[in-house]
């Protein structure tokens, strides 16, 4: 009913509380059917001084419109203050050498202009940590997606009972915190007792198997290793999610369709590609484009398995970004510099995410 | 794309199709399902195999943890682990402070966000008024600035404000963080409410406030609940701010995740210990996704796609 009062809605801010004008029941029932079409703002009457103060102050928000901002200040005020106003600060941080003694109020911070900006780019570290978010975001969002589609097109053609049981799998992966996760993953892949090591060393040599490579071996000693188990742990997170949202989207798609496909002697492939795919597109996209954003810049797994960042190898953008700022000697200054930068490439994605969602007709 | 288990169309569609291979076509489906009934269990079985690790971990005595040949069950299930983390002597304290000052922090941070994002999806779905999509658009940009770099910044703030080292601090950041969300969620379940009742509760003489909680908040209440998991979810999981805000030299503020990571760091070789904690960690967002499941599913496909 919204929609259709698309026209009237553009008049003005022809806005009706939620108790729409309690007041004048009368009136309203006199107006009939409410199409949105009327101009609501309630007739300017006189505001009576002995009237106590709820009801005054009631007559002046709906006089002024004042309803929907009172309604969004409380949320607004909160995200305001906590995550837009930090943005900017680190804007201004990133243009001074903020440090220890800036924070402790004993020397104040100077503006040092791009200084901070030419030192990272001019540091080899951060394009390491650049090329392993790239890399680990390139490798990690096609493999969640398509185990996530896989899982969730299993689900959506599997037996009641079995779906069933494996729904409740997935979102038990789902469920579990990421630190609990981590931690698993730290134990499975520990080379003192973890069950994995002693699972590959079992294997015969022709497999890859083989206790003289596999006893013991570190998988936190570098990079390669650290980023397999990340990859195996992040999959095992981020599946059930585009598992689930999948099969949302599928349970949308009218049987016929594929009725009509398999009676036109189309195979599964072909299917997915000409009718599922086309009809989930919006869902592919926002999917596609969280996942780039989560694995792009993935903290906790990573700070936790690298055993709190101590390998610069094992470095990515996330976890540089925290260092710069954080260990001794702290750098806000830099550390600011860094997480604009991580924002801007996060946000550039983010913007194609507004745009689906848009094209999607979310803000309908 | 033959067997489609539990379709009747398909069964009834398949033998007039092609009739010749009526036969072959019964074999080929049955095959099928044998083969997607597999890839289920297969599924189930991966999905299940840290969890089920985890909990058995943490029921082995230390001796089956470093055994030469793990098996997937302890032999000898033992409590020693749990009975180490409750009474808190390998940290010197009781997994119970960690745990009151998760639910503490969690709870309050899935409260106030509630009620402050019901109040703004009010707002966006009920009201047309100037900037109406703006904050909307905002919100969806808000929610993909990395926590770690704004976490350099409110750092610095709240050290300023003496909310380091504070539980009032963390929730204030965790209700702030889930707003973006919730709202977006919620302004669907608010949409789909019809405005007659509303109406129809006005002719009757209610006032707003009696309209929104007799009327509106009964009704988005699913909405309301697949808003909580996702709250509940990201304050009972929160990493970054707990571990830069929290000091380690009072561990008695830790939330769980912090004290996990820190109890690892401790005693990196106490698997049982750790595996125990991690149990104990993992139960309440399961046991809380498992009640509100189904209601769940509905409240993300209103979310992440559109209702």
């Amino acid at each position: 009913m919204t929609k259709a009062s698309a026209p009237g809605r553009l008049r003005g801010p022809g806005a009706r509380p939620p108790g729409p004008q309690a007041g004048d029941p009368a009136a309203r029932q006199a107006r009939g059917a409410d199409t949105g079409l009327v101009d609501e703002s309630p007739a300017p009457r006189p505001v009576q001084e002995d009237l106590p103060w709820r009801v005054r102050a009631g007559v002046f928000v709906r006089r002024h419109h004042l309803a929907p901002y009172l309604l969004l200040a409380p949320a607004l005020a909160g995200v305001a203050w906590l995550i837009l106003w930090p943005a900017m600060q680190l804007g201004v941080f990133s243009l001074q050498n903020y440090g220890i003694q800036q924070l402790a109020g004993v020397a104040p911070a100077q503006w040092v202009g791009l200084a901070n900006f030419t030192a990272i780019f001019h540091d080899p570290e951060f394009w390491l940590a650049l090329r392993n978010s790239v890399v680990f975001a390139v490798i990690m969002v096609p493999l969640t997606l398509v185990t996530g589609t896989c899982v969730g097109m299993l689900l959506n053609r599997l037996g009641p009972r079995m779906s069933v049981v494996v729904s409740t799998t997935t979102l038990l992966a789902w469920a579990t915190p990421t630190v609990a996760a981590t931690v698993i993953f730290y134990w499975l892949f520990n080379p003192d007792g973890g069950v994995v090591d002693w699972a590959l060393a079992q294997l015969p040599s022709w497999l890859g198997g083989g206790a003289a490579t596999w006893d013991g071996f570190n998988w936190m000693s570098s990079a390669l290793p650290v980023y397999t188990v990340a990859t195996l742990l992040l999959v095992w997170q981020g599946f059930p999610f585009i598992a689930v949202s999948v099969l949302a989207g599928l349970k949308t798609v009218p049987g016929e369709l594929h009725e009509a496909a398999r009676v036109d002697g189309a195979g599964p492939w072909r299917a997915f590609w000409k009718i599922t795919y086309p009809l989930l597109k919006p869902i592919f996209l926002v999917l596609l484009l969280l996942s780039v954003i989560w694995d792009f810049g993935v903290f906790t797994q990573l700070y936790i398995l690298t055993g709190s960042g101590a390998n610069l190898d094992e470095y990515n953008l996330g976890i540089y970004v925290y260092q710069r700022a954080f260990s001794t000697p702290p750098s806000y200054g830099l550390g600011g510099a860094l997480a604009l930068v991580l924002t801007v490439i996060l946000l550039i994605i983010t913007v194609g995410y507004v745009r689906a969602s848009v094209k999607q007709g979310a803000l309908r | 794309m033959t067997a489609q288990p539990g379709s009747l169309p398909s069964a009834v569609l398949a033998p007039t199709a092609a009739p010749p291979r009526a036969s072959t076509g019964r074999r080929a489906r049955r095959l099928r399902a044998v083969a997607l009934n597999g890839a289920g269990v297969l599924v189930a079985v991966v999905t299940l195999a840290p969890i089920v690790w985890m909990i058995s971990t943490a029921f082995k005595p230390q001796r089956e943890i470093f055994s030469l040949t793990p098996h997937p069950l302890p032999a000898q299930p033992t409590l020693a682990n749990f009975h180490n983390v409750f009474s808190g002597s390998t940290v010197g304290i009781s997994f119970r402070t960690f745990f009151t000052n998760s639910m503490l922090v969690t709870l309050a941070a899935v409260i106030l966000s509630s009620l402050a994002a019901l109040l703004a999806a009010v707002a966006v779905a009920r009201f047309r008024f100037r900037f109406r999509t703006s904050p909307l658009i905002m919100l969806l940009v808000v929610q993909m600035l990395p926590q770690q770099a704004l976490v350099i910044a409110l750092f610095i703030d709240f050290r300023a404000l003496n909310l380091l080292d504070s539980l009032p601090g963390l929730i204030l950041l965790y209700t702030a963080f889930a707003l973006p969300i919730s709202i977006w969620m919620l302004r669907n379940f608010v949409a789909a409410v019809p405005r007659e009742m509303e109406e129809a509760a006005a002719i009757d003489g209610a006032g707003p406030a009696r309209i929104f909680w007799r009327i509106l908040f009964p009704l988005v209440a699913p909405g309301l609940v697949a808003t909580s998991v996702f709250a509940f979810i990201f304050a009972w999981n929160e990493y970054v701010f707990a571990l830069t805000f929290l000091s380690p030299d009072t561990p008695g503020k830790f939330t769980l995740p912090i004290y996990v990571t820190y109890f690892m760091g401790q005693h990196s070789s106490d698997w049982g210990a750790i595996m125990a904690a991690s149990t104990l960690y993992t139960i309440p967002p399961i046991l809380f996704f498992l009640l509100v499941q189904r209601r769940m599913a509905r409240g993300l496909v209103a979310g992440a796609v559109k209702g």
